[in-house]
């Protein structure tokens, strides 16, 4: 049996959870005040997922970078990974907002898209 | 130059005031002067993700969302100057600069402040120690990753848990740096709870409550802060210090309104908030002069500085309709027990044309407690609320017929069990 400690990010409450978990059983959730926390809870276990935001290298653009996010969140624990991958990346002017820089980001299968439009110069 | 309306800054608050200007009176002739080089004010540099979620039903980038509004001017027909720095407000007129035209004057109906707030720098903060290179506001540190894509450090400490300080601790995590710890002189954290999970807790950041800086040491470069515990009046305890070596200290230590251009036109000012004395429709002590956003009080979504500037937009094109209000019952909104500040300050009956929203910040946390209204004393509601904090802005709506009656006074507060 394992016991996982989160913190609920739903209301300024904070709630502290415990979470029991047996494997991938979660076995009781504790310490919530209501039902948003428990569902919180398990999702936060089972599959924690993060939306990336960070920026790109632009080439021939007005402003030499350009602010992009994962389209979708992607798995907390491949963060790092996708910040390398984009780190890597670099993309030509002129950017429009959602035009897909990166088609699947560190293997995750989640493109990355741009949050800003960008002129060419 | 003339303009039936100018906003003064094209920041989240600037755009949604001239955009629900424009949809009020399409005829009415609107001019944003904006002292950057784009619009979008310091949604350009909080490339996050977390707005939009009330306004749009979306989580939005601080860009995505300012150019949902951005691309509303164009077909409304709404100008703006880049690069226009304004130099004076007075009543039906605004002097500005920029380059091309030097210095102009624009006379106008009505004019909506919407400057926004600037962070306390360390002059502000009587942080003692040397003086060296590496200590930033946060939000300069912002800028300086997210727009020029430069890398102000490699080891940092952060002092002050408001919203910047942690949206950057995750930030200079990503692109590589140290976060050591972040430090807070409160007992409790200013910041979102949504932001103290997903920008410390995810990347084992420290969060020390109670806790500040006390020495910056470094001769030419920060080599390291001395932190330590404070007591309950905020005041460093001996032989709790301890030195973290680092090259970059980061403030995230509160928003100031940046009220200048106000002062020096007379609008009267709140000194809980450092902003404009507002009514019902966000109009000034000056006839014609209104007021939104961060200006006006410090918001922490920004959702609510769009739908609050929005409101103030249609007050500003009604006023250039109609001119003066006619006379009529007014009530004042006082601050009772743990309410530092409310907005608006006074209400008049006539010119209200929906719900009336009062805005307000808690003094401290409160747990299970009542946000009580009363109405000249007697208990209008009592509404309980699990938890109240300063980070959070609270808020209580009235009905139009609740209204009715015109009671002299209205008195927020928050009453313990």
């Amino acid at each position: 049996m394992e016991k996982r400690e989160l913190t609920c990010i739903n209301c300024p409450m904070g709630c502290r959870i415990t979470v029991t978990m047996d494997g991938d059983n979660i076995i009781s959730v504790e310490g919530n005040t209501c039902k948003r926390g428990h569902l919180y809870a398990c999702n936060e276990v089972k599959s924690p997922v993060r939306t990336v935001t960070t920026t790109i290298k632009v080439t021939g653009g007005v402003s030499d970078r350009v602010s992009v996010k994962t389209k979708e969140p992607v798995p907390k624990d491949k963060i790092f990974e996708v910040m390398d991958a984009i780190n890597k990346a670099s993309a030509k002017a002129p950017i429009a907002i959602g035009d897909i820089l990166i088609e699947d980001c560190a293997g995750t299968g989640i493109p990355v898209v741009a949050t800003k439009a960008v002129g060419s110069v | 130059m003339k303009a039936d309306i100018v906003i003064v800054g094209g920041g989240p608050a600037g755009l949604a005031a001239a955009i629900a200007a424009a949809k009020e009176d399409s005829s009415l002739d609107i001019l944003i002067l904006e002292r950057d080089s784009e619009l979008g004010g310091i949604l350009n540099q909080c490339i996050h993700n977390g707005f939009g979620l009330h306004t749009f039903n979306e989580e939005l980038t601080g860009p995505e969302y300012a150019a949902r509004f951005e691309e509303q001017l164009e077909g409304l027909g709404i100008r703006f100057m880049l690069g226009t720095m304004v130099l004076d407000v007075a009543s039906g007129s605004v002097t500005a600069i920029n380059s091309s035209n030097g210095v102009f004057t624009v006379d106008c109906g009505a004019i909506v402040l919407c400057m926004g707030c600037r962070e306390r720098p360390r002059g502000a903060l009587n942080i003692p120690g040397l003086r060296p290179a590496g200590v930033f506001t946060a939000g300069t540190a912002q800028r300086l990753v997210n727009i020029e894509g430069y890398m102000p450090g490699k080891e940092v400490v952060i002092l002050g848990s408001g919203d910047i300080g942690l949206i950057m601790a995750r930030r200079m995590t990503l692109e590589g740096a140290k976060v050591k710890c972040v430090c807070e002189l409160m007992p409790y954290s200013g910041g979102l709870k949504r932001n103290i999970v997903q920008c410390l807790d995810d990347f084992d950041i420290p969060l020390l409550l109670s806790h500040t800086v006390v020495d910056i040491k470094g001769k030419e470069r920060v080599t390291s802060v001395v932190i330590a515990e404070v007591d309950e009046r905020s005041k460093p305890i001996p032989g709790t210090e301890q030195e973290i070596s680092c090259d970059t200290l980061l403030l995230s230590c509160g928003l100031i309104p940046e009220n200048e251009l106000s002062r020096s036109a007379g609008v009267e000012i709140n000194p809980s908030t450092n902003g404009p004395v507002v009514n019902e429709s966000f109009e000034t002590s000056i006839p014609g002069v209104f007021a939104c956003g961060n200006v006006l009080h410090v918001h922490d979504l920004v959702d609510y500085v769009s739908e609050e500037s929005g409101r103030a937009g249609r007050s500003a094109a009604k006023y250039v309709r109609n001119k003066a209000a006619s006379e009529c019952p007014v009530i004042k909104i006082k601050n009772g027990n743990g309410v530092r500040y409310t907005v608006p300050s006074f209400v008049r009956l006539n010119e209200l044309s929906d719900d009336l929203v009062i805005r307000f910040r808690s003094g401290n946390v409160y747990k299970d407690s009542y946000v009580k209204v009363l109405f000249d004393g007697e208990t209008k509601n009592s509404r309980r609320k699990p938890i109240i904090t300063p980070g959070e802005m609270e808020q209580v709506i009235l009905k139009k017929e609740d209204l009715a009656t015109a009671p002299s006074e209205i008195l927020i507060e928050i009453a313990e069990r």
